[in-house]
C-alpha cells in the first residue's frame, strides 16, 4: 500500500476530536490530584466551602500545603445542580412534548416550517441573553406574581411556602433552564414523530381513532426510547449550564435550599463565580479544587451524554 | 364487546380536543417568552445605541464597545481558524472512510464532546493554556477554546453535506481514472460546499454567543486588541452583558443591553442565513450509509 498524504491528514485530523476528550480528562484530572488528595470523600459530602485564613502561613495536612481553615466541600453545589436541572426538566418534558406534537402533527406544511424556526431560535439564544432576561424581567416576576400566586394556591406544601425573597433563586433558575432545555428535546421528539411508519398511523385510524387518539395511542409509544434519550440529553445540558443560571440564582454559599424560591448554587456557575477570590489562595488548593468540580462535571456530562446517545443514536442533526 | 355509545365518542372527542390544547399551550409557553427575551433586547438595546459605541473604547463602565466588538470579532474568526480546517477534514474522513470501528468511535465521541459543559473547557483551557503554558488571559488561549467547542459541529455539518454527494458521481470520478484525492477535492468538495458553510456559520453563531469558556481563557480588557496573541487580555460582548448588567450605574445597563442588542442581532441574522441555506439542500440527514 502506498503512503498517502491527504488520508495521513484526515486521519491526523479525525483523532484531533477523541484526544480533545482525553486530554480533558487528563488535564484536568493531574491539575486537581493534589486537591482530590486533601479533599478525600469529604468533598462530596461536606457542605462548607472555606477559603481559610489565605493571610497566615499555610500549613501542611494531608500531605498537602493549604492555607489554616481551608475546606472545599461541594455537596451545597451538587444539591442545586440536581434540584435546578431536575425541576427544569419536570417543567421542560411535558412541554416539550406539547411543542413536538404540535410542530410535527399538528400543523399545515407551510406553517410547520415558521414555528419550527421559532422554536429552532430558542436553542439559538445564547445563554448569557437569556441570563439577561431572567435578570431583567423574570426574577421580578417571580418575586411579585408568580411566586405569590404559587405560594398562595400550593403553599400549603412546605416547599412552595416560606418566605419568596427577591426572586433570584431555584424557580427562576429552573425556569431559564427549561426554556434552554425545550428546544432540545422538542427537535428531537419532533423528529422522531416524524420518522413514525406511516403504517402505524394508518393502523390507528382504521380503528376510528381521533387524529389526538393516533399521536397519543400510536405515535408517541412508538418513540418512547427517544423522548428518554432526549430527556437526558436535555439533562446534559441543564447540568452543565453556567451564565443563566449564574444570572438569576442568586448565589447562595454554604446553606441548603429551604423551599422553591431559595436562592442556590450550581457547580457549573460556582466556578465562574468563584476563580476570582480562589486566585488569591497562595497554595493554589482552591484553584485546584475548583478543577475537581470542573472534572466531576466533565464525568458527569460524558456518562449523561453516552446514555442519550446510545438510547437516540447520533444525531440526526448536526446542530444539535 | 364495546357497544356504539354517543356519550364515550362526545367524551373521546372532548378529550382531543384538550390535547389539542394543551399542544398549543406548550408552544405558546416557549414561543411567549422568545418573543419577550427579543422584544426586550431590541426595546432596550435600540435606546442605548449610539455612534459613539462603535467609535469609543469602554471606559471604566461607560463609553464604547469598540474593544468589545472587535474582541469578539478577533476571538469568533480566530476560533474558525482552528475549527474549521480541524473540522472540515474530520469531516471528510467520516464520511468517506468511516464506516470502520474508529470512524464509528470518532462519530460517537464526536456527539459527546457537544455535550461537555462549555464552562469544563473554558476550565480546562485556564489550567492547561493560561496556567500551564503561561499565556496568561489571551486571545489565543480564547480562541481555541472556542475551537474545541465548535469542532464537532462543523464536523458533523460536513459529513451530512459529504454523504449528501450521490456515490454514482465519486465513480464517475474513478472510472475516469482519478485518484481519491481528486475526486474528493473536484467532485465531492464542490457539491459539499453549501453544507460545509452551513456547519462554519452555525460555528459562528455559537461562538458568538458564548460567555462562560472565555471568563478565564480571554480575561477582559478595556483597550483595544493591540494585536498580541499571548499575554494580553482581550475584551469581548457577552462579558459586557453579564458584567456590567450587575452594576448599579444606568451607563453600565445601557452598555450592557447595547452588547446584548448586537450579539442577538448577529446570531438571529446568522440563523436566518442558515435556514435559507437549509432550505435550498433541504435533505439535511445522516447518512444511511
Amino acid at each position: 500500500m502506498t503512503l498517502r498524504p491527504f488520508r495521513i491528514m484526515l486521519v491526523l485530523a479525525t483523532s484531533l476530536i477523541p484526544l480533545a476528550l482525553l486530554a480533558i480528562l487528563v488535564f484536568l484530572a493531574k491539575y486537581s490530584w493534589p486537591a482530590i488528595h486533601f479533599n478525600g470523600w469529604h468533598f462530596l459530602s461536606g457542605h462548607t466551602w472555606n477559603l481559610g485564613n489565605l493571610y497566615a502561613n499555610p500549613v501542611r495536612q494531608r500531605g498537602q500545603l493549604a492555607p489554616i481553615g481551608a475546606n472545599y466541600g461541594i455537596l451545597v453545589f451538587i444539591v442545586g445542580t440536581l434540584l435546578t436541572s431536575g425541576i427544569a426538566l419536570l417543567i421542560a418534558i411535558p412541554v416539550s412534548i406539547g411543542v413536538a406534537v404540535f410542530l410535527a402533527e399538528g400543523l399545515k406544511t407551510r406553517l410547520r416550517g415558521a414555528l419550527s424556526f421559532i422554536v429552532e431560535l430558542l436553542a439559538a439564544v445564547p445563554s448569557v441573553v437569556y441570563g439577561l432576561w431572567g435578570y431583567v424581567v423574570l426574577t421580578p416576576l417571580v418575586a411579585h406574581d408568580l411566586g405569590p400566586g404559587l405560594r398562595a394556591v400550593l403553599g400549603f406544601l412546605p416547599v412552595f411556602s416560606g418566605p419568596i425573597g427577591s426572586g433570584y433563586g431555584l424557580l427562576s433558575a429552573s425556569i431559564v433552564l427549561a426554556l434552554m432545555v425545550v428546544p432540545i428535546i422538542a427537535a428531537t421528539v419532533r423528529d422522531a414523530l416524524a420518522q413514525v411508519p406511516p403504517e402505524t398511523k394508518e393502523a390507528a385510524y382504521a380503528l376510528g381513532a381521533t387524529h389526538f387518539e393516533v399521536v397519543r395511542f400510536a405515535m408517541l409509544p412508538t418513540v418512547r426510547v427517544n423522548i428518554i434519550g432526549a430527556c437526558i440529553l436535555g439533562l446534559g445540558r441543564a447540568l452543565g449550564e453556567t451564565m443563566a443560571v449564574l444570572m438569576v440564582s442568586g448565589g447562595a454559599l454554604n446553606y441548603f435550599p429551604r423551599n422553591i424560591y431559595s436562592p442556590i448554587t450550581t457547580m457549573a456557575s460556582f466556578i465562574v463565580s468563584q476563580l476570582d477570590s480562589a486566585m488569591q489562595d497562595p497554595t493554589g488548593m482552591a484553584v485546584r479544587s475548583l478543577a475537581e468540580i470542573a472534572l466531576i462535571l466533565f464525568i458527569i456530562a460524558v456518562i449523561t451524554n453516552i446514555i442519550a446517545r446510545l438510547l437516540t443514536g447520533t444525531s440526526r442533526h448536526a446542530s444539535l | 364487546m364495546l357497544r356504539y355509545s354517543p356519550t364515550r365518542l362526545l367524551k373521546r372527542r372532548a378529550l382531543s380536543a384538550i390535547g389539542w390544547t394543551l399542544a398549543v399551550a406548550s408552544f405558546l409557553l416557549v414561543a411567549i417568552p422568545l418573543l419577550d427575551i427579543l422584544y426586550t433586547v431590541f426595546r432596550k438595546g435600540l435606546s442605548a445605541l449610539s455612534l459613539s459605541l462603535f467609535t469609543t473604547v469602554t471606559n471604566g463602565i461607560s463609553g464604547g464597545l469598540l474593544n468589545a466588538i472587535t474582541g469578539t470579532l478577533a476571538l469568533v474568526f480566530g476560533a474558525l481558524l482552528f475549527a474549521a480546517p480541524v473540522g472540515i477534514l474530520a469531516g471528510i474522513y467520516l464520511s468517506e472512510f468511516g464506516r470502520a470501528r474508529f470512524g464509528r468511535s470518532v462519530r460517537f465521541l464526536d456527539d459527546v464532546l457537544t455535550g461537555v459543559p462549555s464552562i469544563v473547557l473554558g476550565y480546562f483551557s485556564y489550567v492547561t493554556l493560561v496556567i500551564g503554558l503561561g499565556w496568561q488571559f489571551s486571545v489565543l488561549a480564547g480562541s481555541i477554546t472556542l475551537a474545541i467547542m465548535v469542532v464537532p459541529y462543523v464536523a458533523r455539518f460536513t459529513e451530512i453535506a459529504f454523504l449528501q454527494v450521490p456515490n454514482s458521481l465519486r465513480e464517475a470520478g474513478y472510472a475516469l481514472g482519478f485518484k481519491e484525492f481528486t475526486v474528493i477535492t473536484r467532485i465531492a468538495l464542490p457539491l459539499a460546499l453549501p453544507g460545509i458553510l452551513t456547519g462554519v456559520l452555525f460555528a459562528l453563531a455559537i461562538s458568538l454567543g458564548e460567555t462562560a469558556p472565555l471568563i478565564y481563557t480571554a480575561g477582559w480588557s478595556n483597550f483595544l486588541w493591540n494585536g498580541r496573541l499571548i499575554h494580553e487580555p482581550i475584551g469581548y460582548l457577552t462579558y459586557v452583558i453579564w458584567s456590567f448588567i450587575n452594576q448599579p450605574f444606568r451607563s453600565a445597563h445601557a452598555l450592557a443591553f447595547a452588547a446584548a442588542f448586537l450579539v442577538i442581532v448577529m446570531v438571529l441574522l446568522i440563523n436566518i442565513g442558515l435556514s435559507l441555506l437549509l432550505k435550498r439542500n433541504r435533505p439535511l440527514r445522516p447518512g444511511q450509509s
